[in-house]
């Protein structure tokens, strides 16, 4: 599955991933392999990606994810890796 | 004539004159670049908030209570004049300034003599310019040049929004450069709010009817879009101006390398030929006492 974390100066993260856990504003969720078709409100808060065998961590401030096709794209305004 | 030290001097500060215009050219030649990098990073963020907004949207219809676009009768505007921090880039800064002057004198004369348009200056030399003609000006957010970044510019979109929506004013016009290349730079002045094509006018992107799930729902996903993509549309003037500028700089400080150049052209002929005449006097004056001695 494919993940791109993109804000208006840069893209913060984009690679293969096993999955993403985002703050919906309906609470939190995780999206993992052959998710459906979604588009979500995202609330400020922390956005944790699965890789292989590691994770990465993210604070964000609110945003919009669009699911498709195994590709996960996330729309944040203000990033910030922890 | 001047002589011959005097013009060897005017020489010599025109040669650093030059040296400095150079320097300036390659270094707005180098802010260019960054200045269009950043216009082409905020591409992929941009593109995909309109396709999804696109999307969400043209399957609503009327169901959505834009707030950004409802059209009141203007008491209060808010301009917003985009200029660059420092000079020496040509008529950059005085056209915009002059433009939204114009602005002012015409679509809110009105409102002007009623003291009810605010001025919100981002960049120096257009708080300067307001300030000096007795405007009050706002320079909250005037340094953002010094650090631009989407964080930054942000709140001064936020600023004009909020105030938008809680009517302090009444519409907002933003007034900046375009960049169109490096020579050629367009003023433009445009209404940011209130909106004025809503965004369902935008063909449906047909082919992605997806069924998608949406959440919560589509009418607050579009609520929350349509902020954002205000801030982006915000953004993309300002970087426009930045990149703008860079070009402007560059565009005259490589013509006044050029004028640099003729000039000492000019100076190094007028100091030959002074030198020439100098030595012709010299030579005509030992002539003329070897002649007188030896007739002696």
């Amino acid at each position: 599955m494919y993940f791109e974390l993109i804000t208006p100066d840069k893209k913060a993260f984009e690679g293969e991933v096993v999955g993403v856990k985002m703050p919906g504003v309906k609470g939190s969720f995780e999206v993992l392999n052959n998710h459906a078709p979604i588009i979500s409100n995202l609330e400020k808060g922390d956005l944790r990606v699965a890789l292989e065998k590691d994770e990465k961590h993210f604070k964000i401030e609110g945003g919009i994810v669009e699911v498709l096709n195994n590709k996960v794209v996330v729309l944040t305004e203000s990033v910030e890796s922890v | 004539m001047p002589s011959l030290k005097e013009v060897k001097n005017r020489i010599v500060s025109v040669k650093s004159t030059q040296q400095i215009t150079k320097a300036m050219k390659m270094v707005a030649a180098a802010k260019l670049r960054r200045a269009q990098d950043r216009i082409i990073q905020i591409r992929p963020y941009s593109q995909k908030l309109n396709a999804i907004l696109q999307n969400v949207s043209a399957t609503l219809g009327d169901e959505i209570e834009n707030v950004y676009a409802v059209e009141r009768k203007v008491k209060k505007a808010l301009v917003i004049v985009v200029t660059s921090d420092r000079g020496l880039c040509g008529a950059f800064n005085s056209n915009v300034s002059k433009a939204a002057l114009n602005l002012i004198n015409q679509k809110y004369s009105k409102q002007n003599e009623e003291g009810n348009v605010e001025i919100l200056c981002i960049g120096k030399k257009g708080h300067d310019f307001f300030k000096r003609r007795g405007y009050k000006v706002n320079y909250t957010f005037g340094e953002l040049f010094n650090n631009l970044d989407f964080e930054h510019v942000r709140e001064a979109a936020e600023y004009a929004m909020d105030g938008f929506v809680k009517k302090e004013f009444d519409s907002v016009d933003i007034v900046y450069n375009e960049f169109k290349n490096v020579a050629t730079q367009i003023v433009r002045t445009e209404q940011f709010l209130p909106i004025k094509s809503d965004f369902e006018d935008g063909e449906a992107v047909s082919d992605v009817q997806l069924d998608y799930i949406f959440e919560p729902n589509k009418v607050d996903i579009v609520m929350e879009l349509i902020p954002k993509s205000l801030k982006i549309t915000f953004y993309k003037s300002i970087l426009e101006s930045n990149a703008s500028e860079h070009g402007a700089r560059m565009t005259a400080m490589d013509k006044a390398t050029d004028n640099a150049q003729e000039l000492l052209k000019e100076l190094q002929l007028t100091y030959n030929r002074t030198r020439q005449a100098a030595i012709t006097k010299e030579i005509l004056e030992i002539v003329g006492g070897a002649e007188a001695l030896s007739n002696g």
